[in-house]
């Protein structure tokens, strides 16, 4: 992806433009507090696309909201979020504040409606650049918010139109030209294409590796959607009950799955024109635990086709399994314990 | 059962007064169906698939055509109207907003058993719906509200209260599409069995072509009010013909070997549905040339293709 010669070890070498250490992100409740992320480790280097996949209430949007402090007040985030070697996490709020948006940007899951109904796309473009770069004439930010929307795929006349002018793809390719106002290195966009029909999806996502690729922003992808993850992302994380489960070269974990609840997960996806898919649904039996009162052992046990007796009783970690990749399973190959 | 079809559309157009002048949401629809088949109706936002399926239903009057229901015309009188409600159910997109948040699950079965007076006893009825459901042991749900249960459990409680009434037709509107892949596969397995079982017919709203792949026996492509291409889900998924549904199959992430053809833009208005073939405007044939080689790009901006795949080149 990179224009220069890749080294041997492309990206794991230099300094990451996100470093994520031991992440844990509990809410507030009656009792104990109720658990979300439960220590998660991730790195991004600049330009690489990774993927973040799992059911709801894995945790992921919380993992993504903790990205930039975006979680409600009274939420207990620790561990180290450091973003161009700066800690996301103790930062003041002036410092946050201006990290958000020139630094890191986020794109949300029903973006749809994060526009302000009343105010014209081009107004809602123009105050997130006046508010992080004073003293900029006017005419500059009007010619930036054209820029931006072109950039997107949209005529810069677009910028008078309100939000409800605009089809739903449209409205999401303005939250992304909104996104990247302040010249963000690092994307996070949380479902951006749930809600959106296959063909706009498709223009959106194509739009997305577009920037990524001119841009060499580093971008997080958020969904449920394995396949469309696999598709879009380098690397590819897969979480379940607050942890990774499994991390990856994306084309390796989505079709050599190590993990037993990433294979159910790919599973889900039909291939089509594949004999095996047909009239024969594959899903998941089970939901995802409670939080609050997660499984003993591996979480994922209780649903786990491979669970074994050990199973309930381990304390699972990402462990080895092929080169560059590690998945939290007994049965990986470079598990430690004996089954 | 094999002889006459459950479910036959002619002509059917349905229309919706717009702004600018009327929008044709349904334009010249024919289908059949019958009964125990699976049939996917597949197409973009916009394309006219949810309000054809609200006319099947009898939640929506034609503007001109027929729906035809085993063998009779569907009557707009409230009489034949709640009779062809009960034989022909609708399942909705989001099983949250379908239910009501302050109704017990049993109530929530329930309530169409007594809307429609079916003989027998209300309790076992509704304990029987729910246990094909796959929501078991029944009685466990009956005093639980909706919030109390997960969203693939509250997809089952809906297919649950339109099974209890023994419909002959299904009409699921994207019934899937709200939930996570992992419960996706639960459902779609129990809508397969209940199909099997019941030998009810089951219409499938929606615009995964992988869902189509995965439970239909066949497949029809809608595009801006019109089907255009139809066929056995094999066939048309593997070897499709109209180029619309080469498009969308090329844009499925799993779909690696085939160049991307996204089109440009979004399913355009059916306010200004476009002259001759309407899906010219976007149509990959007339962009690359490859229509004017064929010398029928005339024939695509000017004549409307009034058969099935709805193609110019495919006929030539």
């Amino acid at each position: 992806m990179s224009v220069e010669p890749a080294p041997a070890e492309p990206t794991r070498e230099v300094a990451p433009l996100l470093s994520v250490r031991d992440l844990h992100v509990t809410y507030p409740s009656a009792g104990a507090g109720i658990p979300a992320v439960r220590g998660v480790d991730l790195d991004l280097a600049v330009g690489e696309t990774l993927g973040l996949a799992g059911e709801s209430g894995c945790g992921k949007s919380s993992l993504a909201g903790a990205l930039l402090r975006l979680l409600p007040r009274g939420t207990e985030v620790t561990g180290d979020v450091l973003l161009d070697g700066e800690n996301v996490l103790t930062m003041k709020p002036g410092r946050l504040r201006a990290v958000r948006w020139t630094h890191a940007a986020i794109v949300f899951q029903g973006a749809l409606h994060s526009l302000n109904p009343v105010q014209r796309v081009g107004n809602q473009i123009g105050e997130a650049i006046r508010l992080h770069s004073r003293g900029v004439s006017r005419a500059a930010v009007s010619k930036r918010v054209g820029e931006l929307l072109e950039l997107v795929g949209l005529p810069a006349r677009r910028a008078r139109d309100y939000p409800h002018q605009l089809s739903g793809g449209q409205r999401q390719r303005v939250l992304i030209g909104l996104a990247l106002a302040c010249e963000p290195r690092l994307l996070i966009a949380d479902e951006p294409t749930t809600a959106l029909d296959v063909m706009v999806q498709a223009q959106v996502l194509r739009l997305l590796d577009d920037l990524q690729q001119r841009f060499g922003l580093g971008i997080i992808f958020i969904t449920h959607d394995l396949s469309t993850l696999a598709e879009v992302c380098q690397r590819l994380a897969v979480m379940y009950a607050g942890r990774i489960v499994e991390e990856g070269p994306s084309d390796e974990v989505f079709e050599a799955p190590a993990h037993p609840y990433t294979r159910a997960l790919a599973g889900a996806f039909p291939v089509i024109g594949d004999p095996a898919f047909r009239m024969q649904p594959a899903g998941l039996p089970g939901d995802p635990p409670d939080p609050r009162y997660l499984p003993s052992g591996c979480p994922f046990h209780p649903r786990c086709g491979a669970a074994v007796q050990v199973c309930s009783s381990t304390h699972v970690e990402l462990w080895p399994a092929g080169p560059d990749r590690s998945a939290a399973c007994v049965h990986a190959p470079g598990s430690p314990v004996p089954v | 059962m094999t002889g006459a079809p459950l479910l036959e559309i002619r002509d059917l157009r349905v229309e919706y007064p717009a702004r600018h002048g009327v929008a044709r949401a349904v334009d010249g629809v024919n289908f059949e169906m019958r009964s125990g088949e699976i049939v996917a109706l597949v197409g973009e936002s916009g394309c006219g698939k949810t309000t054809l399926a609200r006319t099947i239903v009898g939640l929506q009057r034609p503007a001109e055509g027929e729906v035809r229901f085993r063998g009779k015309p569907l009557g707009h009188d409230r009489r034949s109207l709640r009779d062809h409600r009960r034989a022909a159910q609708l399942i909705f997109q989001d099983p949250t907003g379908a239910l009501n948040a302050r109704q017990t699950i049993y109530e929530a079965v329930a309530e169409g058993v007594r809307i429609q007076q079916i003989p027998g006893d209300e309790e076992a009825l509704v304990a029987d719906a729910l246990a094909r459901a796959g929501l078991r042991p029944p009685e466990r749900f009956f005093t639980r509200y909706p919030y109390e249960v997960s969203g693939g459990q509250r997809q089952r409680v809906v297919i649950a209260g339109a099974m209890v009434l023994n419909p002959s037709l299904l009409v699921a509107d994207e019934p899937v599409s709200s939930l996570d892949a992992s419960v996706r596969g639960e459902i779609l397995a129990l809508m397969l069995r209940l199909v099997r079982e019941t030998e009810v017919g089951m219409l499938v709203v929606t615009h995964d072509l992988g869902l189509a792949w995965n439970v239909a026996d066949r497949v029809a492509v809608m595009y801006l009010g019109r089907i255009v291409e139809e066929g056995g889900t094999e066939d048309l998924l593997t070897a499709p013909r109209h180029p619309y549904t080469r498009a969308l199959l090329s844009v499925v992430p799993e779909a690696e070997e085939v160049e991307r053809q996204i089109l440009t833009g979004e399913a355009p208005d059916p306010t200004r549905i476009p002259s001759g073939c309407r899906f010219h405007p976007r149509c990959p044939l007339v962009e690359s040339g490859e229509a004017a080689r064929l010398g029928i790009e005339e024939r695509c901006r000017s004549e409307d293709p009034l058969f099935v795949p709805a193609c110019h080149a495919v006929a030539a």
